[in-house]
C-alpha cells in the first residue's frame, strides 16, 4: 500500500515534474520506509540484509525504554516535588507533554537542515540523524528552553557533522557537540540547582512549583560537599533528578542487552568504559577524594548513558578491535578523573567522550601501524 | 596626482581588503584576532593601531630599503617596529586607558605580527614609500574589518551591548523576566575561531562565484 502511493507521487519529484526541489525529502522518506530494491552497481561487495536506515532504527529502539522512564521520571519529580498525590498515568502523561516538544523541535531544526544541504548538494538524505535527534533532548535538562535547543541542534549539525561531509564522516558526536555548546554558552540553564526538575504546569498537567525551587542532582551535590542521600534503588530505577534519558540505569541496560544483541555497538567498547570508570572510581575512593564510592560515580549521572549510546558510536569512536579496549577505558578513566579532580564540572562524561573522540584516529593510526610494522618484521626474518 | 592614484595603487590598496586579506586568505595575526575581540571596542583599537603602526613601517623601511644591508634588514626592521609599537602603546595609555589595559600585552605583541614583518618583507623591501603607504593602511584595514567583524557578533550576543551600549533590551533577560539569555560561548576564544573559520567560509564563496562569472 504504501509503495503504490510513493510509486503514485513520484513523477512529481523526478526530474522535471513540478515538486522537483523536494526529491531529496522524498528519497529520504521512500527509502525510510521501504528497503531500496537498488544495490551498488561496481565492484563486488558483500551486503548485510540490513543498511544503515535499519541500524538507526535499532538505535532508535534501543533509546526507546530510557526516554520513557525519563519521560515517567519528569511526571515524579514534579508531582513529589510538589506533594502531590497522582497515579502513574498522570504522572507519565505531564513528562510526556513535557518532552514532546523538546524532541520535536530537535528532529525540525536538523533534520531540516540535513534536508536543506542534502538538496543543496544534490545527494540523498543521510539518515544519522534520527539517533542524534532523539539522544539530543535526552541529554539536557528538562528545564532546558526550546529556543536554546534549536540553536545548539542547529550548530552541532552545521559545525560538527556538515562541515566534516555528513553523516559517517564526523569526528565528534554530533549530540554531544549540541549539549557541549549548551553547556559552555548557557552554563546557567544547563548545571546548577534549578533545571533539573520541571517547574511548570503544561497542558493542565503538573503542578506550578514556587519560583526559584532548587533540586540538585546526586552528582551535583557530592560535587559541592554535600552527602548523598539517593537511594540505590533510585539510582537503579532512575527515580531521581537529572537529564531526562540518563537517569535510570534499568532502561539503559535494556538499550543495552538490545544493541549488543543486533551488533551494533561493539561490547568491547562498552565494556572498557565500565571498567576504566570503576577502576578510577575505586583508586579515587582508596584516596578518599570523593564522597562516593565507585559503583555510585558508575551508576549516577550520564555515566551508563554516555558510555552504552555514545561512545560506541561507530562513527567517532575507535575502529580497530584493540584500539577499542584503550579508547572505552580512557572514556571511563577521564570522566571519572573530571568529575573528582574539577570541582566545576560535576559531570565529565561528555567532554571525557568529546575529548576521546578527537584521539580515536590516532589510536587507530598506531594499531594499524604496529600490525604493519610487525608483519615486515616476521617477512625480514 | 593621477599618477598617485593610477590602477595599479588602488590595487594595492584594495587587494589586502578582499582578494588578499592578511586574516582570511594569507591567515596571519590569527592570535590577536581571537584574543582581542571579546568586544567591539578593543578589537576597533586594535584594527586601527595595527593600520597605523603598518602604514608607517612600511614607509620607513621603504624609505631605508636601498641604505640597509641585506643580512641585518630583520633587525633594522624589528626596530622601526618596536619603536612605532611603542609610541603607539604609549598614546593609548595617555589618552585611552582603560582600553589599553584590556588590550594588555597584546599591543606589545602588534611587534610578532606576522602581518607587518610579511608586508616589511614582501611590499616594502621592493616598492616606493608611497606604494608602500598604501599596501600599509590596506593590509593593516583589511586586518580591521575582519577584527570589528568578530567583535560585533561577540559583543552583540555575549553581552547584549555594542561599544558598551545595551543593544538587546534588558527586559528580555531571564532575571527580568524574559526569555534570552546571554550565550556564554561568544565570550570564549574558541568561538571567536568558528566566527573567523565562517567569515573565511563566507569570504571564499563569495569570490569563487565572482571568479566563476567572468
Amino acid at each position: 500500500m504504501v509503495k503504490n502511493f510513493l510509486d503514485k507521487i513520484r513523477p512529481h519529484f523526478e526530474e522535471g515534474g513540478k515538486l522537483k526541489s523536494f526529491r531529496s525529502v522524498f528519497d529520504g522518506m521512500e527509502t525510510f520506509l521501504l528497503v531500496p530494491n537498488t544495490t551498488s552497481r561496481v565492484g563486488v561487495s558483500i551486503h548485510d540484509a540490513i543498511d544503515s536506515k535499519r541500524i538507526m532504527s535499532f538505535v532508535v529502539i534501543a533509546l526507546l525504554p530510557a526516554l520513557l522512564v525519563g519521560m515517567y521520571n519528569i511526571g515524579y519529580q514534579n508531582y513529589t516535588a510538589a506533594g502531590v498525590e497522582a497515579g502513574f498515568l498522570e504522572m507519565f502523561a505531564y513528562g510526556f507533554a513535557v518532552t514532546l516538544p523538546k524532541i520535536i523541535v530537535s528532529y525540525l531544526v536538523g533534520l531540516g537542515i540535513e534536508f536543506i544541504v542534502a538538496q543543496w548538494k544534490k545527494e540523498e538524505i543521510q539518515e544519522g540523524y534520527l539517533v542524534t535527534g532523539l539522544i539530543i533532548p535526552m541529554i539536557v535538562p528538562v528545564g532546558c528552553p526550546l529556543w536554546m535547543l534549536a540553536l545548539a541542534v542547529a550548530f552541532s549539525v552545521i559545525f560538527a557533522k556538515e562541515i566534516f561531509g555528513g553523516t559517517g564522516m564526523n569526528i565528534f558526536n554530533p549530540a554531544l557537540v549540541a549539549r557541549a555548546f549548551l553547556f559552555f554558552a548557557y552554563p546557567t540553564m544547563m548545571s546548577g540547582e534549578s533545571v533539573w526538575v520541571s517547574t511548570e504546569p503544561f497542558l493542565g498537567l503538573g503542578n506550578q512549583l514556587p519560583d526559584g525551587f532548587t533540586m540538585a542532582t546526586p552528582l551535583g551535590l557530592a560535587g559541592s560537599g554535600v552527602e548523598v542521600t539517593t537511594s540505590m534503588t533510585d539510582m537503579f530505577t532512575g527515580l531521581m533528578p537529572g537529564s531526562i534519558g540518563e537517569t535510570s540505569v534499568i532502561a539503559i541496560a535494556i538499550g543495552a542487552a538490545i544493541l549488543l544483541w543486533t551488533r551494533i555497538a561493539s561490547w568491547k567498547t562498552m565494556l572498557s568504559v565500565f571498567v576504566g570508570g570503576a577502576l578510577v572510581g575505586l583508586l579515587f575512593q582508596s584516596c578518599d577524594m570523593t564522597p562516593l564510592t565507585w559503583y555510585e560515580h558508575i551508576l549516577l549521572g550520564g555515566f551508563c548513558f554516555g558510555a552504552v549510546f555514545m561512545a560506541t558510536d561507530p562513527v567517532t569512536s575507535a575502529r580497530t578491535e584493540g584500539g577499542k579496549y584503550i579508547y572505552g577505558f580512557l572514556i571511563g578513566a577521564l570522566a571519572i578523573a573530571i568529575r573528582v579532580l574539577n570541582p566545576g564540572y560535576p559531570e565529565g562524561m561528555m567532554l571525557a567522550i568529546l575529548f576521546m573522540n578527537m584521539f580515536a584516529p590516532l589510536i587507530d593510526y598506531s594499531f594499524v601501524q604496529s600490525n604493519i610494522n610487525k608483519r615486515a618484521k616476521r617477512a625480514i626474518k | 596626482m593621477s599618477k598617485l592614484f593610477s590602477k595599479e595603487n588602488r590595487e594595492v590598496f584594495a587587494n589586502p581588503l578582499n582578494l588578499d586579506n592578511p586574516v582570511t586568505v594569507q591567515v596571519l595575526g590569527i592570535c590577536s584576532a581571537l584574543a582581542v575581540t571579546a568586544q567591539l571596542e578593543p578589537a576597533l583599537v586594535m584594527g586601527l593601531s595595527v593600520t597605523v603602526i603598518t602604514a608607517f613601517a612600511n614607509v620607513i623601511i621603504s624609505l631605508l630599503r636601498k641604505t640597509v644591508p641585506n643580512r641585518i634588514r630583520i633587525i633594522v626592521q624589528l626596530v622601526v617596529v618596536a619603536t612605532l609599537v611603542t609610541l603607539v602603546s604609549q598614546i593609548l595609555k595617555a589618552f585611552a586607558y582603560d582600553v589599553s589595559v584590556q588590550l594588555s600585552v597584546y599591543v606589545g605583541l602588534i611587534i610578532t605580527n606576522c602581518i607587518l614583518m610579511g608586508r616589511l618583507e614582501a611590499f616594502a623591501m621592493q616598492n616606493g614609500p608611497w606604494e608602500s603607504f598604501l599596501d600599509g593602511v590596506g593590509s593593516g584595514l583589511g586586518y580591521a574589518w575582519i577584527l570589528v567583524a568578530v567583535g560585533f557578533v561577540r559583543e552583540l550576543f555575549g553581552a547584549g551591548t555594542l561599544l558598551g551600549m545595551r543593544i538587546i533590551p534588558e527586559s528580555m533577560y531571564v532575571e527580568n523576566g524574559g526569555w534570552y539569555v546571554n550565550n556564554g560561548m561568544m565570550t570564549m576564544p574558541a568561538m571567536a575561531m568558528i566566527l573567523v573559520g565562517c567569515i573565511i567560509w563566507a569570504h571564499r564563496a563569495y569570490n569563487d562565484r565572482k571568479a566563476s562569472k567572468q
